[in-house]
């Protein structure tokens, strides 16, 4: 889509009279539901915290429903008479009236929902908290959560079929250091209603869409499989990462996880997926190539049964055997939802505010539906295309959202530049609200968003020419845009439990417990201080290796520090208990061996809230 | 025991409404890790069985055992029970929690979380909290926050912190305390309170039935109001008015040395003691074993007026050292010194005299 088009779109919009969006947001859709009867699109706004309903007779937005903060999922019970949407800043839930269109109800979730899906009878809904890493079960007949569910690291996005529910997971589970990533699909019994199943995704780390067919034997979902373990400088030589599916089902038996990346041509950031009806074709999107792949079923059935199928992953001319085309969209393509028939894809387009629909006996886009939103776009805007696009990279093999998910971080440790294996790892920092956090990097040697963002990330990561001065400086206000998610441990009052109260007098505290007085610069509260708990200073705490080329380390700012484990600069703390527990002998990281471990416990209380 | 016993070979009749079972004993023999089985969950069909050297699961007649190398904290599982919210198998080790959920272990110890020690004796799970007794006090894990919250010696009546076993219901949860009595925390108050034999002597019972039986506690049970504790010198009952001790000389309890109790109903009662597996109806007892002298299987019922009567049997639990019981519907799954017995209920119509 290009910037005409959406002007277009906004004039149309305004001539037909729709109802337009808040003017000062962008709608960015990330999810898309259709009604039963095929007449109505919901899509999921998450800029304007609504969900557009468009009449696709007349491919227009008809309504717009005010949803929570930063919705992001969005299912319709099988009667087409109840719309569900996540509200991932919020928490909750939104139910709408699909008739009326009028939200009905609010209901609670776990951290961060994201994913959902009602069961077959229109009872229950499975919600995927990404944050809390469960799933909220709730009963629809009294809007109450009945149980939370044990799922994955990062919870996202979910599936079902029949009594059989998928979900997948936009981060790794937390495993030994600098090993293998692995992820899961969490199954869950709906019956039951329980977890019954947690096939694993050994060397995955973001697994994102997941689809069932009709009859419920084939499953794919879309997934990153990272290089972490050697330099990132290799990337000219090799990838930095698979961008695959894990196909899975009675069709195929057990997982299979097959390539969709070409040689020289990489299919970046795979995020949404669907399946035809007839089972003849599957669809996904590659959210950082700006692209929708169309993958023949029976051949790709066909690879994930070969004998060498396990073998086949890392073979990048092995998609040539089922990809039959790749069809560009708009920018950053997430969900897509197929008409009931199959005829028909629509590809939410979430940095163009547009819907992209695909003729998919033509294989080619034959409409695009704008959302509306802001007329002009800006260099914010801009700098988001940007970082999430993967056109700047060695053959567009990944972009910044490769490694920052959703604006956040990757759960991985990185052995970033080009100086040795094994040398400077590094953990993956969230970057949400980090413009005022310089310097940049484990080892400060960055000391602004520019260095940071441009030439490091173009001579080190991209290997390629990178960025122009006015790319640069639009990528950089986006970076520095990036909002601080709401801190789910602390009380909206700002009050304190007793545990954190206690806590924060240990973080504050001047003395060790035997009287003695703990030299300022070993004090929790000296090193991390100020707004962002840091002096953006480097300090030596004793936490670097050997193979780390100095032991100086940029105090990291603790925002929101519950959320990104594992910790310390090279990610081998793998709880926040582990960086006294483990890698504090000799209380150089703080005076900590003092204290009972339920004065432990009381200082993690008080982090968490942070 | 020291009253007059009255042993009757009574063949198939006997113990009224005590009930009788065909036991079938699993060893190494048939796949489990170690004999020594610490304890045993049922959920459903699976039976969970902690033993000395790993965690089994048996279904379907087979048995899959897993060790460290799986993800387990530790290969001595002391204790397992079953979230019957969400079907988790929870393992209390030697070497901390273990959680195992369809496939995946995820285990907490005093270093990668706030668990107050790695030596864990046993655990419940109940709604949004797993309720843990380590050697070093009690800990509770908030699974929807992962916050977790220590109770010792310092924000309770806890004066050992040598916590043997807790069982978690709607109202209240209690702590067996081995050395310390049981600790009592009220849900809805949020408030501890302890309770401890009153006459203080470690051998002697002087105040009977005045409260709890002995400070060496190794397991509550509570159901229906009523809260049974099990003692190295005894079992004690308390129906929040009035305590009652049962000990070996004036009841039907094998031993006073007891490692679990587990009630069905507040009145019907399981004792697993070092010398056989004892019931209790309220009125009459029942204790199932291999006969300490001959090892020949043994069933001993006493009746309301301390007439003892022995039952002729085919098949007994694996040892006379029983660590704990689960209920399958009306089967007991029995963990003993030397394997785990299945005790299959025999239905039968038998009159008490």
């Amino acid at each position: 889509m290009k910037r005409g088009g959406i002007l277009v779109g906004l004039l149309a919009a305004l001539l037909l009279g729709q109802p337009a969006p808040d003017g000062g947001r962008y709608p960015s859709p990330v999810d898309l539901a259709l009604s039963p009867d095929g007449a109505r699109l919901y899509v999921v706004c998450e800029g304007t915290d609504e969900v557009a309903v468009v009449d696709l007779a007349t491919s227009s937005v008809i309504r717009r429903v005010g949803v929570g903060h930063v919705p992001r999922g969005i299912a319709v019970s099988a009667d087409g008479k109840w719309i569900y949407v996540t509200n991932a800043w919020a928490d909750t839930v939104t139910e709408i009236d699909a008739r009326s269109l009028a939200a009905t109800r609010t209901l609670s979730t776990g951290f961060e929902p994201s994913g959902l899906t009602v069961d077959a009878r229109g009872q229950v809904l499975y919600v995927a908290n990404r944050i809390s890493n469960d799933v909220s079960v709730i009963d629809l007949r009294t809007g109450s959560e009945i149980k939370r569910l044990a799922a994955g690291r990062g919870a996202s996005y979910v599936a079902a079929s029949g009594s059989r529910i998928y979900v997948t997971h936009i981060y790794p589970n937390l495993g030994k250091f600098r090993t293998e990533s692995e992820s899961e699909i969490t199954e869950i019994d709906a019956d039951r209603q329980v977890v019954d199943a947690r096939p694993r995704l050994h060397n995955v780390a973001g697994t994102f869409h997941v689809a069932l067919s009709r009859d419920g034997r084939l499953g794919i979902a879309a997934q990153l499989r990272p290089k972490n373990l050697i330099p990132l400088a290799h990337v000219a030589h090799g990838w930095a990462f698979g961008d695959s599916l894990a196909v899975f089902g009675a069709d195929v038996g057990g997982v299979v996880q097959l390539p969709l990346d070409e040689l020289e041509r990489y299919f970046s950031l795979p995020f949404g997926v669907a399946i035809a009806p007839d089972k003849s074709k599957a669809y996904l999107t590659a959210s950082g190539s700006g692209e929708v792949a169309i993958l023949d079923l029976k051949r790709l059935v066909a690879a994930s049964r070969a004998p060498e199928r396990d073998a086949l992953v890392n073979d990048l001319s092995v998609s040539g055997r089922y990809v039959l085309a790749r069809v560009p969209v708009g920018r950053n393509p997430r969900s897509i939802v197929l008409s009931n028939d199959g005829a028909r894809l629509y590809v939410a387009n979430r940095l163009d505010d547009t819907i992209s629909v695909m003729d998919t006996a033509a294989n080619r886009i034959v409409a695009t539906i704008g959302l509306g939103g802001l007329p002009i776009v800006t260099p914010q805007r801009r700098g988001e295309r940007l970082f999430y696009s993967s056109n700047f990279s060695f053959q567009g093999q990944f972009g910044c959202a490769n490694c920052h998910l959703d604006s956040t971080f990757d759960g991985l440790q990185w052995d970033l530049e080009p100086d040795g294996f094994g040398v400077d790892i590094v953990d993956n920092r969230s970057i949400e609200d980090v413009a005022n956090t310089a310097p940049f990097k484990w080892n400060g040697g960055n000391p602004d968003l520019f260095t940071e963002c441009g030439p490091r990330t173009e001579r080190f990561f991209f290997r390629s020419q990178g960025f122009r001065d006015a790319d640069l400086a639009d990528l950089i206000t986006y970076v520095a845009s990036i909002p601080l998610r709401p801190n789910r441990y602390r009380a909206a009052t700002g009050e304190l439990t007793p545990a954190q109260e206690r806590g924060k007098a240990i973080f504050e505290r001047e003395r060790r417990k035997d009287g003695s007085s703990i030299p300022e610069e070993n004090r929790c509260s000296f090193c991390h201080s100020g707004k962002y708990h840091t002096n953006q200073k480097l300090a030596d705490v004793g936490t670097g290796k050997p193979t780390d080329r100095s032991p100086l380390i940029d105090t990291p700012h603790l925002t929101n520090v519950a959320l990104s484990a594992p910790y310390l600069h090279d990610g081998s703390a793998k709880t926040l208990e582990e960086i006294w527990t483990v890698f504090n002998p000799k209380d150089t990281h703080g005076v900590s061996n003092d204290l009972a471990k339920d004065e432990l416990n009381d200082l993690i209380e008080y982090l968490k809230t942070l | 025991m020291r009253l007059a016993i009255l042993f009757a070979s009574i063949g198939m009749l006997g113990a009224g409404e005590l009930p009788r079972f065909r036991w079938e004993n699993f060893t190494t023999a048939q796949g489990l890790p170690n004999n020594r089985v610490y304890s045993v969950s049922v959920d459903g069909d699976k039976i969970w069985a902690g033993t000395d050297n790993g965690l089994a699961l048996y279904q379907n007649g087979k048995w899959r055992v897993f060790t460290p190398e799986d993800g387990l904290a530790h290969r001595a599982v002391l204790y397992v029970t079953v979230d019957k919210q969400t079907h988790d198998l929870w393992a209390a080790t030697m070497g901390g929690l273990s959680r195992y959920s369809a496939g995946r272990f995820d285990t907490f110890t005093q270093l990668n979380s706030g668990l107050a020690n790695d030596v864990v004796y046993g655990v419940s799970a109940l709604g949004d909290f797993v309720w843990v007794a380590t050697a070093a006090g009690a800990s509770r894990l908030n699974k929807r926050t992962g916050e977790w919250s220590l109770f010792n010696e310092r924000n309770t009546p806890m004066y050992e912190i040598w916590t043997y076993s807790v069982t978690a219901t709607e109202d209240k949860v209690y702590y067996a305390v081995w050395g310390g009595g049981v600790l009592e925390y009220d849900v809805k108050t949020e408030r501890w309170k302890d309770y401890n034999d009153p006459d203080g002597e470690t051998e002697l019972v002087l105040f009977k039935d005045q409260g709890l039986i002995h400070e060496i506690t190794t397991s509550v049970s509570y159901v229906h109001q009523i809260l049974w504790v099990a003692t190295y010198f005894g079992a004690s009952r308390y129906d929040g008015r009035n305590w009652r001790n049962f000990l070996d000389k004036d009841s039907g309890l094998p031993s006073n040395f007891l490692n679990q109790v587990k009630t069905v109903d507040g009145i019907r009662t399981w004792f697993s003691t070092d010398k056989g597996l004892a019931y209790f109806d309220g009125e009459e007892w029942a204790t199932y074993r291999p006969a300490l002298d001959t090892h020949a299987p043994e069933m001993l019922v006493r009746d309301a007026q301390g007439q003892v009567k022995r039952i002729a049997v085919d098949t007994a639990p694996a040892h006379n050292y029983i660590f704990g019981v689960d209920f399958q519907g009306d089967d007991i799954w029995v963990a003993t010194a030397q394997g785990l017995s299945h005790g299959i209920r025999i239905r039968q119509e038998i009159s008490r005299k």
